[in-house]
């Protein structure tokens, strides 16, 4: 078994969950609260990742971080190197890949508020922004919790977008999914099990707790 | 009279010798991509039956076929597959048809400022080259060939850092065709191929620094339609066939198993 490639999983989940929830927090908010006509357009493309397969995401990654797209040459200028078979490059494809499992229970926390709380708050002249602090993040814990946790396993067992931009590097892009792959296609069946096992047991025990904080197991 | 009869006598013979038209479903080794299509739609314009062809890596269809998948014919690009699959008895006798040796080579895109012709291997440190695509040697021929190579040339340790892993050969040529490597090492039958053809050069590396790639064939005991699984392995051996895996970069077998 290679603790490298499930340590690597692990650091890669907790720095794409701490940074999707930076970024899905004003999103949702954006998604739950906003009157916009056109706001379905925003709510379809958050969750085009759960519907596209990682091979057209993984494609057009690869595609996009290359030297000839424009995106890829601003990045090969800034930093001397292309973001594809890096750890930035991972987190960024794991960002796109993730969004939806953090956005969507996110804002239907926030849908689910109290609206009158939120207007009592306002009526007292508290801002939005404190209003969004004091009044909504503390009554939508369980949905952010289970966006973090759903985020973080997600990000654990990604495996085709990983595969078609990592390069499989060891300790870079070699991730545990990747690992067991090739555990399965070098013939190493028991290696494979143990790995796949422990793998299972960490998406159990994180699920558990995703349902367990929904049904409110223990008081927070 | 008679001649009726021996009319109807010849028509019942011929009818029982004709057979409806077959299908075969064909497992290949990615690298085959090319060269097999070719060589089905010639076997299938030849005798009426249907070939259908499904390419990916070996070690996946190794392991689907030693868990029971259906295919009549598995092609493989690493000649162990067959011969483990020979050895646990999943294989049909004849076993093993080795109908080619795969080649090597350095490709660059178009574009780069590598001169392959001119640097030959030493093009792998030319300050240009940040990351270098090869095949998985954990589990694909070409990539192990690649790290051979690689280590007669005393290269390895100076290239090490800038190794990226294609799953397949497939997947490795998408590297640097992408432009996310600038260079890789692939397989010539991919090099020459319609869709990388125009897209970059190539330059072979001596068979003499790595070990045979020997791409072997085997039927498995599950085939549905062994006869005619056997009747289009023998026609991937005739001069014909064998011209085109030769165009398409394979050379023929040196040696029978």
């Amino acid at each position: 078994m290679s603790w490298q490639a499930l340590a690597l999983s692990v650091k890669l989940a907790a720095v794409v969950s701490a940074v999707l929830c930076g970024i899905g927090l004003p999103i949702a908010y954006w998604i739950a609260y906003s009157r916009w006509r056109w706001k379905f357009l925003v709510e379809a493309v958050v969750a085009l990742p759960l519907v596209l397969p990682p091979t057209v995401l993984g494609f057009y990654l690869l595609v996009a971080m290359g030297p000839r797209s424009p995106l890829g040459r601003l990045w090969l200028r800034g930093f001397g190197h292309t973001l594809s078979f890096t750890f930035a490059g991972l987190v960024v494809a794991s960002l796109l890949y993730s969004l939806p499992f953090t956005v969507q229970p996110f804002a239907a926390a926030f849908r689910s508020v109290d609206q009158q709380l939120v207007q009592a708050s306002a009526t007292l002249g508290v801002s939005r922004l404190r209003t969004f602090a004091r009044v909504i993040v503390p009554l939508s814990y369980a949905g952010i919790i289970t966006g973090l946790v759903l985020s973080f396993a997600h990000t654990l067992g990604e495996f085709g977008v990983v595969l078609m931009v990592g390069g499989n590097i060891p300790g870079v892009t070699r991730t545990v999914s990747i690992d067991i792959y090739d555990q399965v296609q070098s013939l190493n069946y028991a290696s494979a099990n143990q790995t796949a096992l422990l793998l299972l047991a960490v998406s159990f025990l994180t699920l558990s707790v995703v349902y367990s904080v929904n049904r409110k197991v223990w008081a927070l | 009279m008679k001649t009726w009869r021996l009319g109807a006598v010849l028509m019942l013979i011929s009818l029982l010798g004709w057979s409806a038209p077959g299908e075969i479903t064909v497992a290949a080794a990615s690298d085959l991509t090319f060269a097999l299509t070719e060589i089905a739609h010639s076997f299938e314009q030849k005798t009426g039956n249907h070939v259908k062809l499904a390419f990916g890596s070996s070690g996946n269809f190794f392991a689907q076929i030693q868990n029971g998948a259906t295919f009549d014919a598995f092609f493989s690009a690493d000649v162990e597959y067959p011969r483990k699959l020979a050895a646990a008895g999943l294989a049909a006798a004849p076993t093993l048809w080795v109908y080619g040796t795969g080649r090597i080579v350095l490709w660059v895109p178009v574009g780069s400022p590598i001169n392959l012709a001119k640097s030959g291997m030493k093009a792998l440190l030319d300050p240009s080259v940040q990351k270098i695509a090869i095949a998985n040697p954990a589990h694909a021929p070409y990539g192990r060939a690649a790290v051979a190579a690689l280590k007669s040339f005393n290269l390895n340790d100076q290239v090490g850092d800038k190794l990226v892993l294609g799953e397949n050969i497939s997947q490795t040529a998408q590297f640097v065709a992408s432009g996310n490597a600038q260079i890789g090492i692939l397989a010539l039958s991919l090099a020459v191929a319609p869709t990388l053809k125009d897209k970059g050069t190539y330059w072979e590396i001596p068979t003499d620094s790595y070990p045979l790639i020997e791409q072997a064939a085997v039927i498995p005991t599950a085939a549905a339609d062994k006869t005619l699984a056997r009747a289009f392995l023998d026609y991937v051996r005739t001069p014909e066939a064998q011209a085109i895996l030769r165009q398409y970069g394979f050379q023929p077998p040196r040696e029978k198993l």
